[in-house]
This record gives C-alpha cells, sequence and structure tokens, in this order.
C-alpha cells in the first residue's frame, strides 16, 4: 500500500516535471548511446579483420626470404634471393602438417589485349595456389602440372582485369592477352572476392604458371615467396616450426644465425591486426567513456538541483506527515524510473545509430553485450546515486528548516 | 471543562546565528483544553511562529516540555512525530504551501498519501468532502495558479482537514488576505471549531483575535496576557456587515 502510494508519488512528480524529466535522461540517454556505437564500431572493425584474414584461408602459410645477415652488408627481404624452387621441393618433401604447397613468383606489368590495357600483378604459382587461397574459378579451369612444366603460355585472370580489358563484354576464356608483351592465352577467371580490409583489389590478378612467370617475364632462378598451408588451422603453429627447421637446415645455418627468411602463419597476422583494432577499441572506449562521465556530471547536476529546488516541497510533505523514508523512497523511486527509462531509450538510440552507421556509412558494427550492461549500468547507478543523495540530505532535516529553505 | 489536549512547560527554543545566540522563546508554559479556539499575538519577532512550529512539530524546542494528549514529544522518533503530524495535526500556513501544478484536489489528497491505513477510494472520498466543506467543490480541478489567494487558502484548509485532525494550527492564514476573505476564512475556522476541533491561530491582527475564545499574547519570547475572550465574534455576522462593492 504504501509501495504504491510512493510509486504514485513519483509518477505524478516526474510527469509534472516533463522537461526537468527529459534534460535528466537526455545524459543518460546520449551517454548510453555512444558508448554502445563506439564500441559497436570497434568491436565491427575487429571482427571484419578477422573475417577477411579467414577468408584469404586461414591455415595458410607464408615463407618469405629475409635480410641475409650473414655478410657484411644487409639487405632488406624484398631483394634478397635467399629462397629457391630447391627450398620449396625439399619443403614439399619433408614437411608433414602442410596439405598444399606453391612457389610464388609475382611482377608488375602491362596486360594489353588489343586496344585495352591495364596495369597488373602477375603471380606465377603451381595448381595447388586456388586451394591455398581458397579461391574458386567462375569459368574455364586451372593449369596443370604438366603446363607448369612445360613453362605455357597460359593464364587465369581476376574480375577486375576482365573488366578492363575486356570491356565489351565478351567471353575471355580462349582469347589471347599479352602481358608485358608475353602472349597468354586464357584458361579461366577467378571467382571475384571483392577488396579485403586493407583496401587492397584481390581480383586485380592474372595468375599463370611460375615455371612461366619465373623464365619468360621476370627471368628469374629465385622465388619471391612458397605459400603453403597446412593440415588444419591448429597444426598451423607447428607446421611454422617445422618448416622454420627445414628451412635452417636446407640453408645451412649455425644455430647463432638468425634465419633468412621468414615464415608466417595467419594465426600470426590476425593476432598483429587484432591487437591493431584492439588499440582502436580502447581509443572508442576511452572516448565512449569521457561522454559517459559527461552524461553522468550532467545527470549528477540535474538530480542535485532538482532536488534542492524541491526542498521546500519536501518540508511540506513531511509537515503534513511523510516520514523521512517516505521522501527518500519517492525521490529513488523518480531517480530509478528516470535513468531506467532513460537508460533504455539510450539502448534503443545506441543500436539504431549502429544500423544506420552499418547501413548509411558501411562501417562495420558489432554490438557487444557488454557494452549495453556497462553503460547502462553506469547511467543508473549515477541517476540513483545523485537522486538518492541529496533527497537523503533533505530528508534527514528538520521539516521547518526544509520549508524555509529558499 | 474538558480535556487538556496540550500542555507545555517552561518551553524554549534558541537559535544559533553566526556567533550570536537568539532566544526566540524564554521559557513559556500554558495548557489547551480539546476544543478551544486559540489565538496567539504578538507583534513580529515576539516567537509567535517559532511557538506555533513547536507546536505543530515541525521544530523541536531547545529545552522544555510538550504534551500532547499526555505523551511527551521529546520521547518519540522522528518517524513517530511524522506521524503525529499526519493523524492529529492539520497545519495552514501564511503562504498556503501548495504543490504547483497539481489540482486542488490532489494537493487536498497529499497527506491521506502518507496514511496507509487509507485505501484510494477513500482518500479521494474525503478530499473531495473536504474540498465541499470549504466550498470548491466546482474548482477541484484548478491548479493553484489558476485560484485566488483565498481560494488557495481554503484548499490548504481542506488539507488540513483531510486527516481527521484533532486540532489545526494556523500561521498568520489569512495574513495575504483582504478582510473579506479574511472573513470569510475565519468563519471556516468557527465552523470548524463548533464541529469540536481544537484551532491554534497565530495572528498579529486584533481584529481576527476577537473570532476566538482565548488569545495568548507574546512579547520577546515570554507570554504578557493570557486571556479569555468574554464576548466572541462571530466571522459570518462580521462578513454580512462588510459592504459589499469591497470584494
Amino acid at each position: 500500500m504504501r509501495l504504491i502510494n510512493l510509486l504514485k508519488i513519483a509518477f505524478k512528480a516526474i510527469v509534472l516535471n516533463k522537461t526537468r524529466t527529459l534534460l535528466t535522461m537526455l545524459g543518460i540517454i546520449i551517454g548510453v548511446a555512444s558508448v554502445i556505437a563506439m564500441l559497436a564500431i570497434g568491436e565491427g572493425s575487429k571482427e571484419s579483420i578477422r573475417e577477411t584474414i579467414s577468408s584469404m584461408g586461414s591455415n595458410m602459410i607464408t615463407i618469405r626470404p629475409g635480410a641475409d645477415n650473414r655478410g657484411p652488408a644487409r639487405g632488406s627481404g624484398g631483394d634478397v634471393q635467399t629462397l629457391t624452387l630447391k627450398d620449396y621441393e625439399k619443403i614439399k618433401q619433408e614437411a608433414t602438417l602442410l596439405s598444399y604447397i606453391t612457389p610464388v613468383v609475382n611482377g608488375g606489368g602491362q596486360v594489353i589485349n588489343g586496344s585495352n590495357n591495364w596495369p597488373s600483378t602477375i603471380y606465377g604459382v603451381n595448381p595447388e595456389y586456388l586451394n591455398i587461397k581458397v579461391v574458386d574459378l567462375q569459368s574455364g579451369s586451372m593449369f596443370t602440372d604438366a603446363e607448369v612444366k612445360s613453362a605455357s603460355k597460359v593464364a587465369l585472370i581476376g574480375q577486375t582485369v576482365v573488366d578492363n580489358v575486356f570491356p565489351d563484354g565478351q567471353d575471355p576464356v580462349g582469347q589471347m592477352i599479352r602481358f608485358d608483351n608475353i602472349p597468354f592465352k586464357v584458361i579461366g577467371v577467378l571467382e571475384e572476392k571483392g577488396e579485403n580490409t586493407f583496401g587492397q583489389d584481390q581480383d586485380d590478378v592474372v595468375i599463370a604458371p611460375y615455371t612461366t612467370v619465373q623464365k619468360r617475364i621476370l627471368a628469374i632462378d629465385y622465388l619471391n615467396q612458397i605459400m603453403a598451408s597446412a593440415i588444419s588451422e591448429d597444426d598451423a603453429p607447428d607446421a611454422v616450426t617445422q618448416v622454420t627447421e627445414i628451412l635452417r637446415s636446407q640453408h645451412k645455418l649455425m644455430d647463432s644465425d638468425d634465419d633468412d627468411f621468414h615464415v608466417r602463419s595467419m594465426e600470426e597476422l590476425i593476432s598483429t591486426f587484432s591487437s591493431t583494432s584492439e588499440m582502436l577499441t580502447i581509443l572508442l572506449v576511452a572516448v565512449a567513456s569521457i561522454s559517459l562521465l559527461i552524461g553522468g556530471i550532467g545527470i549528477m547536476n540535474i538530480m542535485y538541483v532538482s532536488v534542492k529546488e524541491r526542498t521546500k516541497e519536501i518540508g511540506l510533505r513531511m509537515a503534513v506527515g511523510g516520514k523521512g523514508s517516505d521522501i527518500l523512497m519517492q525521490f529513488l523511486i523518480e531517480a530509478i524510473l528516470i535513468s531506467i527509462t532513460g537508460g533504455i531509450l539510450g539502448v534503443i538510440l545506441g543500436l539504431g545509430a549502429t544500423v544506420f552507421i552499418e547501413k548509411f556509412l558501411n562501417w562495420p558494427t558489432s554490438v557487444a553485450l557488454y557494452s549495453i550492461v556497462i553503460s547502462f549500468a553506469v547511467c543508473a547507478i549515477t541517476g540513483i546515486f545523485f537522486g538518492w543523495y541529496p533527497a537523503r540530505k533533505a530528508s534527514s532535516l528538520d521539516p521547518i528548516t526544509a520549508l524555509r529553505y529558499e | 471543562m474538558s480535556k487538556e489536549i496540550i500542555k507545555i512547560e517552561d518551553l524554549t527554543r534558541e537559535f544559533i546565528m553566526g556567533a550570536e545566540t537568539v532566544r526566540a522563546l524564554r521559557g513559556i508554559s500554558f495548557t489547551i483544553n480539546e476544543g478551544e479556539f486559540v489565538t496567539i499575538m504578538g507583534s513580529s519577532g515576539s516567537g509567535k511562529s517559532t511557538l506555533l512550529n513547536i507546536l505543530g512539530c515541525l521544530d523541536q524546542p531547545t529545552s522544555g516540555i510538550y504534551e500532547i494528549d499526555g505523551v511527551k514529544m521529546k520521547d518519540l522518533s522522528k518517524n513517530q512525530l511524522a506521524t503525529i503530524r499526519n493523524e492529529k495535526i492539520g497545519f495552514i500556513f501564511q503562504s498556503y504551501n501548495l504543490l504547483a501544478r497539481t489540482s486542488a484536489l490532489e494537493n487536498v489528497e497529499l497527506p491521506l498519501f502518507y496514511n496507509s491505513k487509507v485505501s484510494s477510494e477513500e482518500r479521494r472520498e474525503r478530499a473531495i468532502k473536504a474540498i465541499e466543506m470549504v466550498g470548491l467543490k466546482d474548482r477541484m480541478d484548478h491548479t493553484p495558479s489558476q485560484l485566488s489567494g483565498g481560494q488557495q487558502q481554503r484548499v490548504a484548509i481542506a488539507r488540513s482537514l483531510v486527516n481527521n485532525p484533532v486540532m489545526i494550527l494556523a500561521d498568520e492564514a489569512t495574513g495575504n488576505l483582504d478582510t473579506r476573505t479574511a472573513y470569510e476564512i475565519m468563519s471556516i475556522f468557527q465552523e470548524l471549531n463548533k464541529q469540536g476541533i481544537t484551532i491554534i491561530f497565530v495572528t498579529h491582527e486584533p481584529d481576527i483575535a476577537t473570532f476566538s475564545n482565548r488569545t495568548i499574547v507574546l512579547k520577546d519570547g515570554n507570554i504578557i496576557q493570557d486571556k479569555l475572550n468574554q464576548k466572541v465574534q462571530s466571522a459570518s455576522a462580521e462578513l454580512a456587515k462588510l459592504p459589499k462593492e469591497e470584494h
């Protein structure tokens, strides 16, 4: 009975002071909404990086040449030629944790078809490349091991290349193109993959047998990298160790020598980028915390002032028989109603903003449950505390002191 | 006569204002019987409002005894005092003290919200009855800002009545009102007094005191006069004598 009465009183007081209620809620709404939206952006970018990397083949392992540290002059990883076909063959023979492996040589050049031309990159690989990169074909077929052996001038092209050198929409399969004046027969078109998170167009490629690219285009006898895929994602770290050991013995490195190559699994890449986006999330959380703090201060101000300006009302309520606890309860209920309503509206606004960001700004977002819980709790606690604290002070006054308060 | 309802003995009240101690009441004693209509008079600063606030359990005396129906107020907790204010005392202020933007009816209901024995139907019923008694039935949906001073004071009277108090304490309840309205209000008080409610009325207007049957005069915190009024005027009769155009 008493509680119902107090609920009614509190509800009336809230309805009676719409503007004040709204202003108080605004602090809570904005605080909650901004935290939810910011964290959704942070989480979203983290997830999208993870997804992109996974789509590139999550058990992929890349082996790149490293700086040759043995001589007096050190070169950068790009120019060294420490990775050779022999290395590839040795790994292929000895590594037990790998399911696919391909040598990779790559170089830039102009793709030409009649009067159309387009600058692109050619990747010289073996047929296992498609399995490692998890790419399918739109049309045509992959070249065979025999074609690799014979260094055939066949190529597969990505959609971006198709769009630029076959603008009339004709089927590229079976057509001839030239890459740096070497004629290639197009035997297949790669499935469209779009841009990855790092903004790289994964469709802007030409794939050809590595033998052909090595001999006819680049005229080199070393490899730019070796790509492989571990039997499973879990085996990737062990596969990295295995490959490292094979290469160290192959390169006859002493125990005191540093590796002259780099072996990386996608797992490492994921953690590298995750930590980057973790930084971003921390930054966003910091900003959101500040807005939450400011929201909290807003709630505090309004609650404090509203209780202060109602000291006279508190005095009157006590004069007609309201107990200190009744007054305290009334203000506590008011504060709870305002905070909870504001919190719920804040969650709705935050989710709405997230949807808006996703739809219209095309940013990846992902709403984390903990962001809702934390922001809601912080705002509700701030609101309730700062509604309760001044009310407690007022309700402990003598009625006459409260009544006389100006 | 009838039984003693209020008894105070050697009551003092001191306020500390910075370094100074102001002695608002310097040891006063009296008793009030059930059914009396007492006016407390005195110039401003004489301590009459301080006394009334103590009688209304809104303030605590510095020393001395205050009893209602034989119960010492000093022994009661804050919550028990609140219950006394709620169930035994109706308090009326000079400045009405109504809740703004709240209808007259809801203002009258207010004390009953703090009385958990009263159901919501009964609350409404009693509030309507009280508001009828002060003649504002047709305005019970108006908010204070839509009412005149006299009407607001009537709402305040209805509010003080709604809990069926044994006594009503009024602090300069006619102080802000013109003569005609003041007499109207006084006739309501006289009517309530006839029904047996004890009334203690603080005023500084001598003509108001003529409507009561006892007058206590305070000066500088002491009682200088306490006399029974032999010839009690009827407020409604005086009201009839006033020229009409004054309203």
